[in-house]
């Protein structure tokens, strides 16, 4: 077990020098100049040539690069152009926030997406397996966007049930911050719980049909025992994988739905600073997005160990 | 026990009713630096107004009254300016306010490498304490825009005791509110400043500013009673708000302008007859209905606009009365400079309102004859190519200054750094310099309408609409004042319970 663990964290290095590498080589192929941004709406050239000097931005783009990368091994991520705020604060503010709602809109997405998986695999061809099957195509079909101005329209301007945006942090008041990210994940989670849904509903089917579940109720086990014990601790290797890689994703913060309920996570940071050219945050955030998914990936590897005996003595 | 909870409650309930009162801003985008001398957005102005008080301020008639200063005069042939400074005022950190201040403050300005208001001091040769309430700033040459550079950022005190700390994320003024937290895209918190000379004025404990910059999650919010007030909205969801009882729509005209910038200078792009022939832009503004655009797009908030000085302005000349649109003038315009048909690239920063404005305009040219491609760009990339010249016409604005300088120098001299027309003509040039130095307001006007009417004749740039400041706050709110340059001063400002 440690074994795996250090090995992938060894593989994780190159992967991470890679991604950085890419980052920053794909943001000098964007039109526009972060300077231009930088020195305001009167654009003094003076200002301009100055700031060009002290943020190394004459020179070739492979001293620039090397430049960050010496920051970087530092513990120094830079700050951001646009504010002066240090690049590790900003991940420090936002990382909370990201991992709150992609938790909560896990959470829920799990607590929808694999019951009614199992109920549709178990009902297959029945009325229960259709209407599942449909909703789970509106939840992958509707946007993120439109669902959520649609929702603060009815659940907080007519209803007044939960606030319309904004973010509280769970240490401040962790009643108020559930509620404010109540909205969000689940808006998060209606796509996750149909593309769950689904799998779930493949897997359990495969299982379903194999030989020992034939067996099982041959025995005369309970049905909801043959399904939950026998059945559904096969079905989980695809869903973990799943759920391992959807979660990754939302650690890279969830642009959309962030936006509309202004929550001040990873998406919206890194979307902002795109736009405004600031290369030290995005550089910062790609790095940080990029762990966690190698992150989750590690996860998933000890998840299956955990799931599945037979891994835990590899030959 | 039970008297206990009961008296607890009780304190619970009173500690309530005192609490300390928020007011909540909803911002179209997040502020940039908080340093008053390095910051850049309009934005963060609307923040500063109530963070960092100015040496002067200006009113809703763009006439300038005291802030810091309580007087001010000019001597030495306009070459000295002097100004007398209150003597109770405190910085938020309990340091006091007195010439040694200011002048501090006017250097930092004037000197700091990446200071953004150097420009904007140019004029200034040296800074004199004369007492310890009065200072007298001494000029290179008599400047007419200075009072209006310190009537904003460059005017703008922090505490000198904080200038060695991080002042971009930690500011130290002499506002009503001081600041106290900042989340990057979340929200900036501002408290009460108990020491504030006018402290009883401002009835709020908490200032809240929180960047919402979807328009229509911003009303939401505002519907919803999670903000009080909001700046800048959609002017498509005007008549709903109109009609809400529930919500006071404030609309302001403000200082700057929307337009086409034209490229016609001397470069590869601008080689077309619109770029070359006076008389083709000309065409082109007969072309365009300004008060359609109003009515469409704007459903009644983007006034017309001719010139680039807003309504407020003594420099608004009446000798440039709005042109109206005219198809058939417009087509013999074209015909008289040899073309049937014109066509020309058209670029712009890509949102829903300037993309309607843009089909809108190709629809009404293309009756008279004009054939405009579409352009639609991500803003920085656009910024740089107009900046290189690699543009043939760009609809884009400005955010408008106070001082008549501010929104037509920089746009239309031969070295103007914002000169994204590539426009030179050695005559406007000398107007506009002139102009710079003639503090006397009649006088400065004759320059500027003399320059006016060269720049109609040419047309670099055709003025489209004045860009308003559509504010909209809760009915609860009272006592608010919304201002031709878009800032929020919440002096009187009341939010009920």
């Amino acid at each position: 077990m440690l074994k795996i663990i250090a090995r992938r964290v060894l593989v994780a290095i190159p992967t991470l020098f890679l991604v950085s590498l890419i980052v920053f080589g794909l943001q000098k192929l964007l039109p526009g100049d972060p300077l231009l941004t930088m020195a305001g709406e009167e654009r003094n050239p003076e200002i301009i040539e100055f700031l060009r000097e002290k943020y190394h931005l004459n020179d070739p783009f492979y001293l620039q690069y090397l430049y960050w990368l010496r920051d970087v091994l530092t513990g120094d991520f830079g700050n951001s152009l646009r504010t002066g705020v240090p690049v590790s604060t900003l991940i420090a503010q936002k990382l909370p926030v990201t991992i709150q709602l992609a938790v909560m809109a896990m959470i829920l997405a799990l607590l929808i997406g694999i019951p009614t998986g199992i109920m549709s695999a178990v009902k297959k061809g029945k009325a229960a397996d259709y209407v599942a099957n449909a909703v789970a195509l509106s939840g992958v079909s509707i946007p993120n966007f439109w669902l959520g101005i649609i929702m603060i329209m009815i659940v907080s301007v007519q209803w007044r049930l939960l606030p319309a945006s904004g973010y509280v942090p769970l240490t401040e008041d962790p009643v108020q911050s559930i509620r404010t990210m109540l909205m969000p994940s689940f808006v998060l989670a209606t796509a996750l719980a149909a593309y769950l849904m689904r799998h779930t509903r493949s897997a359990m089917l495969g299982v379903l049909s194999s030989d020992y579940i034939r067996t099982a109720r041959a025995k005369g086990l309970l049905p909801r025992v043959v399904v939950l014990k026998h059945a559904l601790r096969n079905a989980l290797m695809p869903i973990i994988t799943l759920t391992t890689l959807l979660f990754g994703e939302l650690l890279a913060g969830a642009v959309l739905t962030e936006q509309v309920f202004t929550i001040p996570g990873f998406g919206k940071l890194m979307v902002d600073a795109v736009f405004t050219r600031d290369y030290a945050v995005v550089q910062g955030v790609v790095l940080c997005t990029a762990a966690g998914f190698i992150l989750m990936n590690l996860l998933a590897d000890i998840l299956y160990i955990l799931i599945n005996p037979r891994l835990r003595h590899p030959q | 026990m039970k008297k206990l909870m009961l008296s607890l409650l009780a304190g619970v309930a009173f500690s309530g009713a005192a609490f300390a009162q928020d007011f909540r801003i909803g911002l179209q985008e997040d502020p940039d630096v908080l340093d008053p001398h390095k910051a850049r957005t309009f934005v963060g102005r609307i923040v500063f107004t109530s963070l960092c008080d100015k040496l002067i301020d200006v009113n809703a008639s763009l006439e300038f009254v005291p802030q810091l200063a309580t007087e001010w005069s000019w001597s030495n042939e306009n070459k000295t300016l002097t100004f007398k400074l209150r003597d109770d005022v405190v910085f938020h950190d309990g340091t006091k306010f007195n010439a040694e201040a200011a002048k501090a403050n006017l250097d930092r300005a004037r000197t700091e490498p990446d200071s953004l208001r150097k420009s904007e001091l140019a004029s200034v040769d040296s800074v004199e304490v004369v007492d310890e309430y009065t200072i007298a700033l001494h000029l290179k040459q008599p400047d007419a825009t200075l009072l209006a550079q310190l009537s904003d950022r460059a005017g703008m005190m922090l505490s000198p005791a904080a200038f060695s700390g991080d002042v971009v994320t930690n500011p130290v003024c002499s506002g009503p509110y001081k600041f106290v937290s900042r989340v990057q895209n979340d929200r900036i918190v501002l408290e009460k400043f108990a020491d504030y000379r006018d402290a009883d004025e401002f009835h709020f404990d908490r200032l809240i500013f929180l960047p919402i910059p979807d328009s229509t999650v911003r009303l939401a919010n505002l519907r919803a009673g999670d903000i009080d007030m909001l700046e800048r909205l959609n002017p498509a969801d005007a008549e709903s708000v109109r009609a809400d009882a529930g919500l006071n729509f404030l609309p302001v005209a403000g200082l700057g302008y929307q337009g086409l910038t034209i490229n016609v200078g001397d470069n590869p792009r601008a080689s077309g007859p619109i770029n070359k022939d006076k008389r083709v832009r000309q065409a082109l503004q007969l072309a365009i209905g300004r008060d359609i655009i109003n009515e469409v797009v704007g459903h009644g908030l983007f006034e017309p606009a001719q010139q680039p000085f807003p309504p407020a302005s003594p420099y608004n000349s009446e000798k440039f009365p709005l042109v109206q649109r005219d198809v058939e003038k417009a087509k013999a315009l074209l015909k008289e400079a040899g073309h049937e048909t014109v066509s020309f690239e058209l670029t712009f920063g890509n949102n829903t309102t300037t993309s309607a404005i843009a089909e809108l305009m190709q629809a009404m040219a293309k009756e008279a004859g004009f054939e405009i491609s579409l352009k639609p760009m991500e803003f920085a990339a656009m910024q740089q190519e107009m900046k290189a010249g690699n543009h043939e016409v760009t609809q884009i604005g400005w955010s408008g200054r106070v001082d008549p300088d501010g929104n037509i120098h920089q746009f239309v001299t031969c070295e103007g750094a914002l000169n994204d027309s590539k426009y030179c003509n050695p005559e406007v040039d000398r107007l506009l310099n002139a102009a710079r130095v003639t503090p006397d307001v009649e006088e400065r006007k004759k320059l500027y309408d003399e320059a006016q009417a060269i720049l109609m004749d040419e047309l670099p740039i055709i003025y489209i609409y004045h860009q308003p400041w559509p504010f909209v706050t809760s009915a609860k709110v009272s006592g608010f004042e919304p201002s031709p340059d878009g800032m929020v001063r919440l002096k009187g400002v009341k939010l009920e319970n």
